[in-house]
Protein backbone atom coordinates (compact mmCIF):
# COMPACT_ATOMS: atom_id res chain seq x y z
CA UNK A 1 0.00 0.00 0.00
CA UNK A 2 1.11 3.51 -0.62
CA UNK A 3 0.00 6.89 0.62
CA UNK A 4 -1.04 8.53 -2.62
CA UNK A 5 -3.38 11.01 -1.00
CA UNK A 6 -4.42 14.14 -2.85
CA UNK A 7 -2.00 16.64 -1.33
CA UNK A 8 -3.38 19.93 0.07
CA UNK A 9 -2.66 22.72 -2.40
CA UNK A 10 -0.61 25.73 -1.35
CA UNK A 11 -2.89 28.59 -0.20
CA UNK A 12 -2.22 30.82 -3.22
CA UNK A 13 -2.86 28.00 -5.68
CA UNK A 14 -5.95 26.99 -3.75
CA UNK A 15 -7.26 30.52 -4.07
CA UNK A 16 -6.41 30.66 -7.77
CA UNK A 17 -8.19 27.36 -8.36
CA UNK A 18 -11.27 28.15 -6.27
CA UNK A 19 -14.67 28.35 -8.03
CA UNK A 20 -14.16 29.74 -11.51
CA UNK A 21 -10.38 29.21 -11.48
CA UNK A 22 -8.63 27.29 -14.30
CA UNK A 23 -8.56 23.71 -12.99
CA UNK A 24 -7.80 22.08 -16.37
CA UNK A 25 -5.98 23.96 -19.12
CA UNK A 26 -5.07 22.63 -22.58
CA UNK A 27 -2.70 24.97 -24.42
CA UNK A 28 -2.20 24.29 -28.16
CA UNK A 29 -2.15 20.52 -27.74
CA UNK A 30 -1.22 18.36 -30.74
CA UNK A 31 -1.33 14.58 -30.89
CA UNK A 32 -0.89 12.14 -33.75
CA UNK A 33 -0.54 8.37 -33.92
CA UNK A 34 1.89 7.69 -36.77
CA UNK A 35 0.41 9.57 -39.73
CA UNK A 36 -3.06 9.97 -38.22
CA UNK A 37 -3.67 13.35 -36.60
CA UNK A 38 -5.89 12.96 -33.52
CA UNK A 39 -5.78 16.48 -32.04
CA UNK A 40 -4.58 19.65 -33.73
CA UNK A 41 -3.90 22.85 -31.77
CA UNK A 42 -6.56 22.16 -29.13
CA UNK A 43 -6.84 24.79 -26.39
CA UNK A 44 -9.52 25.16 -23.73
CA UNK A 45 -9.90 25.90 -20.02
CA UNK A 46 -12.20 24.13 -17.57
CA UNK A 47 -13.05 26.36 -14.66
CA UNK A 48 -13.48 24.96 -11.18
CA UNK A 49 -17.07 23.83 -10.53
CA UNK A 50 -17.98 24.09 -14.22
CA UNK A 51 -18.74 21.38 -16.78
CA UNK A 52 -17.09 20.98 -20.15
CA UNK A 53 -19.05 18.84 -22.62
CA UNK A 54 -17.16 17.43 -25.61
CA UNK A 55 -19.22 16.51 -28.65
CA UNK A 56 -18.10 15.09 -31.94
CA UNK A 57 -18.24 12.10 -34.22
CA UNK A 58 -16.55 8.82 -33.32
CA UNK A 59 -12.80 9.16 -33.74
CA UNK A 60 -12.89 12.95 -33.38
CA UNK A 61 -10.52 12.79 -30.40
CA UNK A 62 -13.00 13.23 -27.54
CA UNK A 63 -11.87 10.30 -25.39
CA UNK A 64 -8.24 11.15 -26.18
CA UNK A 65 -8.70 14.47 -24.36
CA UNK A 66 -9.71 12.58 -21.20
CA UNK A 67 -6.71 10.26 -21.50
CA UNK A 68 -4.41 13.25 -21.95
CA UNK A 69 -5.94 14.89 -18.89
CA UNK A 70 -5.22 11.78 -16.85
CA UNK A 71 -1.69 11.51 -18.25
CA UNK A 72 -2.48 8.12 -19.81
CA UNK A 73 -1.24 9.64 -23.09
CA UNK A 74 1.38 12.32 -23.70
CA UNK A 75 0.84 15.10 -26.26
CA UNK A 76 3.29 15.59 -29.12
CA UNK A 77 3.21 19.36 -28.54
CA UNK A 78 1.48 21.86 -26.29
CA UNK A 79 0.97 22.09 -22.55
CA UNK A 80 -1.59 20.56 -20.21
CA UNK A 81 -2.22 21.84 -16.68
CA UNK A 82 -4.34 19.93 -14.18
CA UNK A 83 -4.94 21.29 -10.71
CA UNK A 84 -2.11 23.78 -11.18
CA UNK A 85 0.45 21.15 -12.24
CA UNK A 86 1.92 20.89 -15.72
CA UNK A 87 1.45 17.21 -16.56
CA UNK A 88 2.37 16.89 -20.22
CA UNK A 89 5.98 15.88 -19.51
CA UNK A 90 5.46 14.48 -16.04
CA UNK A 91 6.86 11.07 -15.04
CA UNK A 92 4.42 8.26 -14.25
CA UNK A 93 5.26 8.34 -10.51
CA UNK A 94 4.51 12.05 -10.25
CA UNK A 95 1.34 11.62 -12.31
CA UNK A 96 -0.01 9.23 -9.67
CA UNK A 97 -0.11 12.21 -7.30
CA UNK A 98 -2.06 14.29 -9.83
CA UNK A 99 -4.46 11.40 -10.46
CA UNK A 100 -5.23 11.28 -6.74
CA UNK A 101 -7.48 14.29 -7.35
CA UNK A 102 -9.06 12.95 -10.54
CA UNK A 103 -11.74 10.37 -11.08
CA UNK A 104 -12.66 8.81 -14.40
CA UNK A 105 -15.72 6.92 -15.54
CA UNK A 106 -14.72 4.78 -18.51
CA UNK A 107 -16.89 3.64 -21.40
CA UNK A 108 -18.71 0.46 -20.31
CA UNK A 109 -17.55 1.19 -16.74
CA UNK A 110 -14.28 -0.81 -16.87
CA UNK A 111 -15.10 -2.37 -13.50
CA UNK A 112 -12.62 -4.97 -12.23
CA UNK A 113 -14.52 -8.15 -13.00
CA UNK A 114 -12.80 -10.26 -10.33
CA UNK A 115 -13.82 -7.85 -7.54
CA UNK A 116 -17.21 -7.26 -5.90
CA UNK A 117 -19.02 -3.94 -6.11
CA UNK A 118 -17.68 -3.09 -2.63
CA UNK A 119 -14.09 -3.85 -3.66
CA UNK A 120 -14.47 -1.96 -6.93
CA UNK A 121 -15.90 1.15 -5.33
CA UNK A 122 -13.45 1.08 -2.44
CA UNK A 123 -10.45 0.04 -4.55
CA UNK A 124 -8.59 3.32 -4.22
CA UNK A 125 -9.39 3.62 -0.52
CA UNK A 126 -8.34 0.07 0.37
CA UNK A 127 -5.40 -0.36 -2.01
CA UNK A 128 -3.90 3.07 -2.62
CA UNK A 129 -4.88 5.41 0.18
CA UNK A 130 -4.60 2.84 2.95
CA UNK A 131 -7.75 3.96 4.73
CA UNK A 132 -8.72 1.91 7.82
CA UNK A 133 -11.22 -0.78 6.78
CA UNK A 134 -14.07 0.68 8.87
CA UNK A 135 -13.64 4.16 7.43
CA UNK A 136 -13.32 2.82 3.86
CA UNK A 137 -16.39 0.58 4.30
CA UNK A 138 -18.40 3.54 5.57
CA UNK A 139 -17.36 5.67 2.57
CA UNK A 140 -18.21 2.83 0.15
CA UNK A 141 -21.66 2.48 1.73
CA UNK A 142 -22.09 6.27 1.55
CA UNK A 143 -21.26 6.57 -2.17
CA UNK A 144 -23.32 3.51 -3.06
CA UNK A 145 -26.21 5.10 -1.15
CA UNK A 146 -25.60 8.34 -3.07
CA UNK A 147 -26.09 6.54 -6.38
CA UNK A 148 -28.89 4.35 -5.01
CA UNK A 149 -27.17 0.97 -5.31
CA UNK A 150 -26.56 0.20 -1.64
CA UNK A 151 -28.16 -3.23 -1.85
CA UNK A 152 -25.79 -4.35 -4.62
CA UNK A 153 -22.67 -3.99 -2.48
CA UNK A 154 -21.75 -7.71 -2.49
CA UNK A 155 -22.66 -8.42 -6.13
CA UNK A 156 -20.09 -9.11 -8.83
CA UNK A 157 -20.01 -6.73 -11.84
CA UNK A 158 -21.27 -9.55 -14.09
CA UNK A 159 -24.49 -9.62 -12.04
CA UNK A 160 -25.27 -5.95 -12.76
CA UNK A 161 -27.14 -4.39 -15.67
CA UNK A 162 -25.37 -1.97 -18.02
CA UNK A 163 -26.81 1.08 -16.26
CA UNK A 164 -25.91 -0.26 -12.82
CA UNK A 165 -22.34 -0.90 -13.98
CA UNK A 166 -22.00 2.72 -15.15
CA UNK A 167 -23.37 3.97 -11.82
CA UNK A 168 -20.97 1.75 -9.88
CA UNK A 169 -18.20 3.16 -12.08
CA UNK A 170 -19.31 6.66 -11.07
CA UNK A 171 -19.30 5.58 -7.42
CA UNK A 172 -15.77 4.20 -7.83
CA UNK A 173 -14.58 7.42 -9.46
CA UNK A 174 -16.07 9.61 -6.71
CA UNK A 175 -15.18 7.44 -3.70
CA UNK A 176 -11.94 9.26 -2.90
CA UNK A 177 -13.66 12.66 -3.25
CA UNK A 178 -11.73 13.95 -6.28
CA UNK A 179 -12.14 17.58 -7.33
CA UNK A 180 -12.38 16.63 -11.01
CA UNK A 181 -14.44 13.88 -12.65
CA UNK A 182 -14.01 12.77 -16.25
CA UNK A 183 -16.85 10.89 -17.95
CA UNK A 184 -16.16 8.94 -21.13
CA UNK A 185 -19.49 8.35 -22.87
CA UNK A 186 -21.21 7.32 -19.63
CA UNK A 187 -24.62 6.86 -21.25
CA UNK A 188 -23.71 5.25 -24.56
CA UNK A 189 -25.67 2.05 -25.12
CA UNK A 190 -28.12 2.72 -22.29
CA UNK A 191 -31.86 3.10 -22.68
CA UNK A 192 -33.15 6.69 -22.20
CA UNK A 193 -34.53 6.09 -18.71
CA UNK A 194 -31.32 4.50 -17.40
CA UNK A 195 -29.28 7.19 -19.16
CA UNK A 196 -31.30 9.79 -17.28
CA UNK A 197 -30.35 8.25 -13.92
CA UNK A 198 -26.67 8.45 -14.94
CA UNK A 199 -27.15 12.10 -16.03
CA UNK A 200 -28.69 12.87 -12.67
CA UNK A 201 -25.69 11.38 -10.86
CA UNK A 202 -23.40 13.67 -12.89
CA UNK A 203 -25.52 16.70 -12.00
CA UNK A 204 -25.66 15.70 -8.31
CA UNK A 205 -21.89 15.39 -8.12
CA UNK A 206 -21.42 18.77 -9.80
CA UNK A 207 -24.06 20.71 -7.86
CA UNK A 208 -24.03 19.00 -4.47
CA UNK A 209 -20.37 17.95 -4.20
CA UNK A 210 -18.80 20.82 -6.16
CA UNK A 211 -16.97 18.54 -8.57
CA UNK A 212 -15.62 19.98 -11.84
CA UNK A 213 -16.64 17.73 -14.74
CA UNK A 214 -15.54 16.88 -18.24
CA UNK A 215 -18.20 14.96 -20.12
CA UNK A 216 -17.44 13.27 -23.42
CA UNK A 217 -20.50 12.06 -25.25
CA UNK A 218 -22.30 11.90 -28.55
CA UNK A 219 -25.66 11.60 -26.82
CA UNK A 220 -26.94 15.15 -27.29
CA UNK A 221 -30.01 14.59 -25.17
CA UNK A 222 -27.82 13.71 -22.19
CA UNK A 223 -25.38 16.54 -22.86
CA UNK A 224 -28.15 19.17 -22.89
CA UNK A 225 -29.87 17.61 -19.87
CA UNK A 226 -26.64 17.82 -17.81
CA UNK A 227 -25.98 21.38 -19.03
CA UNK A 228 -29.46 22.74 -18.46
CA UNK A 229 -30.50 21.14 -15.18
CA UNK A 230 -29.47 21.75 -11.61
CA UNK A 231 -29.76 19.59 -8.51
CA UNK A 232 -30.73 20.78 -5.06
CA UNK A 233 -31.14 18.92 -1.81
CA UNK A 234 -34.19 19.39 0.35
CA UNK A 235 -33.74 17.48 3.61
CA UNK A 236 -32.97 13.96 2.27
CA UNK A 237 -34.48 14.25 -1.19
CA UNK A 238 -32.62 15.56 -4.20
CA UNK A 239 -34.65 17.40 -6.81
CA UNK A 240 -33.73 18.37 -10.37
CA UNK A 241 -35.05 21.42 -12.13
CA UNK A 242 -34.28 23.65 -15.10
CA UNK A 243 -31.17 25.65 -14.29
CA UNK A 244 -31.13 29.47 -14.50
CA UNK A 245 -29.08 31.07 -17.29
CA UNK A 246 -26.04 31.86 -15.13
CA UNK A 247 -25.92 28.17 -14.19
CA UNK A 248 -26.33 26.85 -17.73
CA UNK A 249 -23.51 29.17 -18.82
CA UNK A 250 -21.22 27.20 -16.48
CA UNK A 251 -21.60 24.21 -18.81
CA UNK A 252 -19.57 24.85 -21.94
CA UNK A 253 -19.80 22.77 -25.08
CA UNK A 254 -16.85 22.01 -27.33
CA UNK A 255 -17.46 20.34 -30.67
CA UNK A 256 -14.49 18.59 -32.21
CA UNK A 257 -14.06 17.96 -35.90
CA UNK A 258 -11.01 16.38 -37.55
CA UNK A 259 -8.95 16.86 -34.40
CA UNK A 260 -9.66 20.59 -34.07
CA UNK A 261 -12.21 22.65 -32.17
CA UNK A 262 -15.14 23.56 -34.42
CA UNK A 263 -17.26 25.25 -31.77
CA UNK A 264 -16.92 26.38 -28.16
CA UNK A 265 -19.72 27.98 -26.17
CA UNK A 266 -22.87 27.48 -24.11
CA UNK A 267 -25.86 25.31 -24.96
CA UNK A 268 -27.77 28.33 -26.25
CA UNK A 269 -24.83 29.43 -28.40
CA UNK A 270 -24.53 25.89 -29.76
CA UNK A 271 -28.15 25.92 -30.88
CA UNK A 272 -27.61 29.35 -32.46
CA UNK A 273 -24.46 28.14 -34.23
CA UNK A 274 -26.41 25.24 -35.73
CA UNK A 275 -28.38 27.76 -37.79
CA UNK A 276 -25.22 28.87 -39.60
CA UNK A 277 -23.06 25.74 -39.63
CA UNK A 278 -24.23 22.73 -41.61
CA UNK A 279 -22.01 20.27 -39.71
CA UNK A 280 -23.28 21.38 -36.29
CA UNK A 281 -26.80 21.39 -37.65
CA UNK A 282 -26.45 17.83 -38.94
CA UNK A 283 -25.04 16.81 -35.56
CA UNK A 284 -27.86 18.38 -33.58
CA UNK A 285 -30.66 17.21 -35.84
CA UNK B 1 9.52 -8.52 -50.46
CA UNK B 2 12.14 -6.13 -49.06
CA UNK B 3 9.39 -3.96 -47.61
CA UNK B 4 7.78 -6.98 -45.92
CA UNK B 5 11.11 -8.01 -44.46
CA UNK B 6 11.72 -4.48 -43.26
CA UNK B 7 8.28 -4.32 -41.60
CA UNK B 8 8.83 -7.70 -39.97
CA UNK B 9 12.29 -6.69 -38.72
CA UNK B 10 10.96 -3.40 -37.32
CA UNK B 11 8.16 -5.28 -35.55
CA UNK B 12 10.61 -7.78 -34.09
CA UNK B 13 12.96 -5.06 -32.85
CA UNK B 14 10.02 -3.18 -31.33
CA UNK B 15 8.88 -6.33 -29.48
CA UNK B 16 12.37 -6.88 -28.08
CA UNK B 17 12.62 -3.22 -27.10
CA UNK B 18 9.27 -3.33 -25.30
CA UNK B 19 10.16 -6.61 -23.58
CA UNK B 20 13.46 -5.19 -22.32
CA UNK B 21 11.63 -2.04 -21.19
CA UNK B 22 9.17 -4.20 -19.25
CA UNK B 23 12.07 -6.02 -17.57
CA UNK B 24 13.55 -2.65 -16.56
CA UNK B 25 10.21 -1.51 -15.12
CA UNK B 26 9.86 -4.77 -13.21
CA UNK B 27 13.40 -4.49 -11.80
CA UNK B 28 12.65 -0.99 -10.55
CA UNK B 29 9.22 -1.92 -9.17
CA UNK B 30 10.59 -4.89 -7.21
CA UNK B 31 12.91 -2.71 -5.15
CA UNK B 32 10.76 0.40 -4.65
CA UNK B 33 7.41 0.86 -2.90
CA UNK B 34 4.50 0.36 -3.16
CA UNK B 35 4.60 -3.44 -3.10
CA UNK B 36 1.29 -5.29 -3.24
CA UNK B 37 1.92 -8.16 -0.83
CA UNK B 38 -1.60 -9.59 -1.03
CA UNK B 39 -1.35 -9.90 -4.82
CA UNK B 40 2.05 -11.55 -4.48
CA UNK B 41 0.63 -14.17 -2.10
CA UNK B 42 -2.37 -14.70 -4.39
CA UNK B 43 -0.04 -15.30 -7.34
CA UNK B 44 2.13 -17.71 -5.35
CA UNK B 45 -1.04 -19.66 -4.71
CA UNK B 46 -2.36 -19.37 -8.25
CA UNK B 47 0.90 -20.19 -10.05
CA UNK B 48 2.42 -22.53 -7.48
CA UNK B 49 -0.41 -24.46 -5.87
CA UNK B 50 -2.60 -24.15 -8.97
CA UNK B 51 0.00 -25.82 -11.18
CA UNK B 52 0.79 -28.61 -8.72
CA UNK B 53 -1.52 -31.29 -10.12
CA UNK B 54 -0.52 -30.92 -13.75
CA UNK B 55 3.19 -30.72 -12.92
CA UNK B 56 3.11 -33.73 -10.58
CA UNK B 57 1.21 -35.86 -13.09
CA UNK B 58 3.63 -34.88 -15.86
CA UNK B 59 6.61 -35.69 -13.61
CA UNK B 60 5.17 -39.02 -12.49
CA UNK B 61 4.43 -40.32 -15.97
CA UNK B 62 7.70 -39.02 -17.37
CA UNK B 63 9.64 -40.88 -14.67
CA UNK B 64 7.60 -44.01 -15.35
CA UNK B 65 8.07 -43.95 -19.11
CA UNK B 66 11.75 -43.15 -18.70
CA UNK B 67 12.19 -46.19 -16.45
CA UNK B 68 10.17 -48.31 -18.85
CA UNK B 69 12.20 -47.39 -21.94
CA UNK B 70 15.62 -47.39 -20.31
CA UNK B 71 14.77 -50.60 -18.44
CA UNK B 72 13.91 -52.39 -21.71
CA UNK B 73 17.22 -51.31 -23.24
CA UNK B 74 19.36 -51.97 -20.18
CA UNK B 75 17.72 -55.36 -19.73
CA UNK B 76 19.34 -56.50 -22.98
CA UNK B 77 22.74 -55.99 -21.32
CA UNK B 78 21.68 -57.43 -17.98
CA UNK B 79 21.94 -53.98 -16.42
CA UNK B 80 18.39 -53.38 -15.19
CA UNK B 81 19.80 -52.39 -11.80
CA UNK B 82 21.15 -49.23 -13.50
CA UNK B 83 17.67 -47.85 -14.31
CA UNK B 84 17.68 -45.53 -11.28
CA UNK B 85 20.89 -43.91 -12.50
CA UNK B 86 19.35 -43.01 -15.85
CA UNK B 87 16.09 -41.83 -14.35
CA UNK B 88 17.73 -39.56 -11.78
CA UNK B 89 20.29 -38.05 -14.15
CA UNK B 90 17.69 -37.36 -16.84
CA UNK B 91 15.03 -36.05 -14.49
CA UNK B 92 17.26 -33.83 -12.38
CA UNK B 93 19.35 -32.31 -15.14
CA UNK B 94 16.90 -31.96 -17.99
CA UNK B 95 13.43 -33.43 -17.94
CA UNK B 96 12.33 -32.08 -14.56
CA UNK B 97 13.07 -28.42 -15.35
CA UNK B 98 12.01 -28.53 -19.01
CA UNK B 99 8.79 -30.48 -18.52
CA UNK B 100 7.80 -28.32 -15.57
CA UNK B 101 8.59 -25.27 -17.67
CA UNK B 102 6.47 -26.51 -20.56
CA UNK B 103 3.56 -27.44 -18.28
CA UNK B 104 3.69 -24.04 -16.57
CA UNK B 105 3.91 -22.33 -19.99
CA UNK B 106 0.70 -24.03 -21.07
CA UNK B 107 -1.17 -23.36 -17.88
CA UNK B 108 0.27 -20.13 -16.50
CA UNK B 109 1.75 -18.32 -19.51
CA UNK B 110 -1.53 -18.52 -21.40
CA UNK B 111 -3.55 -17.60 -18.32
CA UNK B 112 -1.46 -14.51 -17.63
CA UNK B 113 -1.67 -13.32 -21.24
CA UNK B 114 -5.45 -13.91 -21.33
CA UNK B 115 -6.10 -12.20 -18.00
CA UNK B 116 -3.93 -9.15 -18.62
CA UNK B 117 -5.03 -8.96 -22.27
CA UNK B 118 -8.72 -9.00 -21.26
CA UNK B 119 -8.07 -6.29 -18.69
CA UNK B 120 -6.32 -4.22 -21.34
CA UNK B 121 -9.03 -4.42 -23.99
CA UNK B 122 -11.80 -3.69 -21.46
CA UNK B 123 -9.96 -0.60 -20.16
CA UNK B 124 -9.38 -2.14 -16.72
CA UNK B 125 -5.64 -1.44 -17.00
CA UNK B 126 -6.37 2.20 -17.84
CA UNK B 127 -8.81 2.24 -14.90
CA UNK B 128 -6.05 0.93 -12.62
CA UNK B 129 -3.76 3.76 -13.73
CA UNK B 130 -6.57 6.29 -13.33
CA UNK B 131 -7.06 5.07 -9.77
CA UNK B 132 -3.38 5.67 -9.04
CA UNK B 133 -2.12 2.09 -9.40
CA UNK B 134 0.89 1.19 -11.52
CA UNK B 135 -0.18 -1.96 -13.44
CA UNK B 136 3.43 -3.16 -13.49
CA UNK B 137 3.54 -3.21 -9.70
CA UNK B 138 0.03 -4.57 -9.26
CA UNK B 139 -0.14 -7.16 -12.05
CA UNK B 140 3.34 -7.93 -13.36
CA UNK B 141 5.60 -7.93 -10.30
CA UNK B 142 3.51 -10.44 -8.28
CA UNK B 143 3.41 -12.82 -11.26
CA UNK B 144 7.14 -12.48 -11.94
CA UNK B 145 8.03 -13.15 -8.31
CA UNK B 146 5.66 -16.11 -8.20
CA UNK B 147 7.05 -17.54 -11.44
CA UNK B 148 10.62 -16.97 -10.33
CA UNK B 149 10.19 -18.76 -7.02
CA UNK B 150 7.44 -21.29 -7.62
CA UNK B 151 8.75 -22.88 -10.83
CA UNK B 152 11.94 -24.10 -9.05
CA UNK B 153 9.80 -25.54 -6.24
CA UNK B 154 7.49 -27.22 -8.73
CA UNK B 155 10.54 -28.58 -10.54
CA UNK B 156 11.89 -30.15 -7.35
CA UNK B 157 8.52 -31.78 -6.74
CA UNK B 158 8.14 -32.96 -10.34
CA UNK B 159 11.65 -34.41 -10.29
CA UNK B 160 10.99 -36.17 -7.00
CA UNK B 161 7.69 -37.59 -8.19
CA UNK B 162 9.36 -38.63 -11.44
CA UNK B 163 11.89 -40.68 -9.49
CA UNK B 164 9.03 -42.26 -7.55
CA UNK B 165 7.37 -43.09 -10.89
CA UNK B 166 10.63 -44.67 -12.06
CA UNK B 167 10.83 -46.63 -8.82
CA UNK B 168 7.28 -47.98 -9.28
CA UNK B 169 8.05 -49.27 -12.77
CA UNK B 170 11.49 -50.59 -11.84
CA UNK B 171 10.17 -52.50 -8.85
CA UNK B 172 6.87 -53.70 -10.29
CA UNK B 173 7.83 -54.29 -13.92
CA UNK B 174 11.52 -55.20 -13.73
CA UNK B 175 11.43 -56.69 -10.25
CA UNK B 176 14.48 -54.77 -9.08
CA UNK B 177 14.75 -54.32 -5.32
CA UNK B 178 13.81 -50.88 -3.96
CA UNK B 179 17.17 -50.48 -2.22
CA UNK B 180 19.01 -51.21 -5.47
CA UNK B 181 16.93 -48.65 -7.34
CA UNK B 182 17.41 -45.86 -4.79
CA UNK B 183 21.09 -46.64 -4.43
CA UNK B 184 21.41 -46.41 -8.20
CA UNK B 185 19.53 -43.08 -8.15
CA UNK B 186 22.05 -41.54 -5.76
CA UNK B 187 25.03 -43.04 -7.57
CA UNK B 188 23.86 -41.47 -10.82
CA UNK B 189 23.70 -37.99 -9.36
CA UNK B 190 26.61 -35.59 -9.17
CA UNK B 191 26.54 -32.28 -7.36
CA UNK B 192 26.96 -30.44 -10.66
CA UNK B 193 23.76 -32.11 -11.93
CA UNK B 194 21.88 -30.93 -8.87
CA UNK B 195 23.18 -27.40 -9.37
CA UNK B 196 22.16 -27.49 -13.00
CA UNK B 197 18.69 -28.81 -12.20
CA UNK B 198 18.31 -26.26 -9.42
CA UNK B 199 19.46 -23.17 -11.29
CA UNK B 200 17.67 -23.67 -14.60
CA UNK B 201 14.09 -23.42 -13.30
CA UNK B 202 14.69 -19.87 -12.02
CA UNK B 203 15.48 -18.77 -15.58
CA UNK B 204 12.60 -20.78 -17.04
CA UNK B 205 10.05 -19.47 -14.53
CA UNK B 206 11.17 -15.88 -15.11
CA UNK B 207 11.02 -16.32 -18.88
CA UNK B 208 7.53 -17.86 -18.89
CA UNK B 209 5.83 -15.21 -16.77
CA UNK B 210 7.59 -12.22 -18.29
CA UNK B 211 6.62 -13.39 -21.79
CA UNK B 212 3.03 -13.96 -20.61
CA UNK B 213 2.88 -10.47 -19.10
CA UNK B 214 4.56 -8.83 -22.11
CA UNK B 215 2.20 -10.48 -24.58
CA UNK B 216 -0.81 -9.63 -22.39
CA UNK B 217 0.19 -5.98 -22.13
CA UNK B 218 0.65 -5.75 -25.92
CA UNK B 219 -2.80 -7.14 -26.70
CA UNK B 220 -4.79 -5.27 -29.32
CA UNK B 221 -8.05 -5.92 -31.12
CA UNK B 222 -10.75 -6.88 -28.63
CA UNK B 223 -11.69 -10.43 -27.74
CA UNK B 224 -10.10 -11.84 -30.89
CA UNK B 225 -6.90 -10.12 -29.85
CA UNK B 226 -7.09 -11.78 -26.45
CA UNK B 227 -7.37 -15.18 -28.17
CA UNK B 228 -4.36 -14.39 -30.34
CA UNK B 229 -2.38 -13.16 -27.34
CA UNK B 230 -3.11 -16.39 -25.46
CA UNK B 231 -1.93 -18.50 -28.39
CA UNK B 232 1.16 -16.38 -28.86
CA UNK B 233 2.03 -16.55 -25.16
CA UNK B 234 1.91 -20.36 -25.13
CA UNK B 235 3.91 -20.73 -28.33
CA UNK B 236 6.50 -18.08 -27.45
CA UNK B 237 7.01 -19.19 -23.87
CA UNK B 238 7.22 -22.90 -24.84
CA UNK B 239 9.86 -22.21 -27.48
CA UNK B 240 11.62 -19.86 -25.06
CA UNK B 241 11.71 -22.61 -22.41
CA UNK B 242 13.60 -24.90 -24.78
CA UNK B 243 15.88 -22.12 -26.02
CA UNK B 244 16.65 -20.74 -22.56
CA UNK B 245 17.23 -24.29 -21.32
CA UNK B 246 19.85 -24.76 -24.03
CA UNK B 247 21.57 -21.45 -23.34
CA UNK B 248 21.62 -21.85 -19.57
CA UNK B 249 22.88 -25.44 -19.93
CA UNK B 250 25.68 -24.23 -22.21
CA UNK B 251 26.73 -21.54 -19.73
CA UNK B 252 26.48 -23.83 -16.71
CA UNK B 253 28.57 -26.53 -18.37
CA UNK B 254 31.33 -23.95 -18.76
CA UNK B 255 30.92 -22.62 -15.23
CA UNK B 256 30.39 -25.67 -13.03
CA UNK B 257 31.62 -28.79 -14.82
Amino acid sequence: MSSRQAQPRPALLDEALSFGGPIIVFDSVDLAFDEKVILRNVSFTLQTGHTKVFLGASGAGKSTILRLTLGLLKPDAGRIFVNGEQIDRMREDALMQVRADLGMVFQEGALFDSLTVRENVGYKLYEELGWPIDKADARVAEVLGFIGLGEFIDRMPSELSGGQRRRVAIARAMAAKPRILLYDEPTTGLDPITALTVDEEIIKLRDLEGVSSVLVTHQLRDAFFVAEHAASRETHDVSFEKAPKEKTDQAEFIMLKDGGILFEGSATELRDAAKDDAYIRSFLS
Amino acid sequence: MAATLQTWAKGAVLEVQEYVRLLGQVARAVVTPPIYYRDIIEQFDSIGVGSLTVVLLAGLFTGMVLALNSGMTLDQFGARSMVGRLVSASMVKELGPVLTGLMVSGRVGSGIAAEIGSMLVTDQIAALRALGTDPIRKLVVPRVLAGLLMVPLLTVLATGVGMVGGWLVTVLQFHVASSVYWSSVTQGLYMQDVWMGGIKPFFLGFTIVTIGCHVGLRTTGGTQGVGNATKLAVVASSVAVIAVDFMVTKVLIVLIY
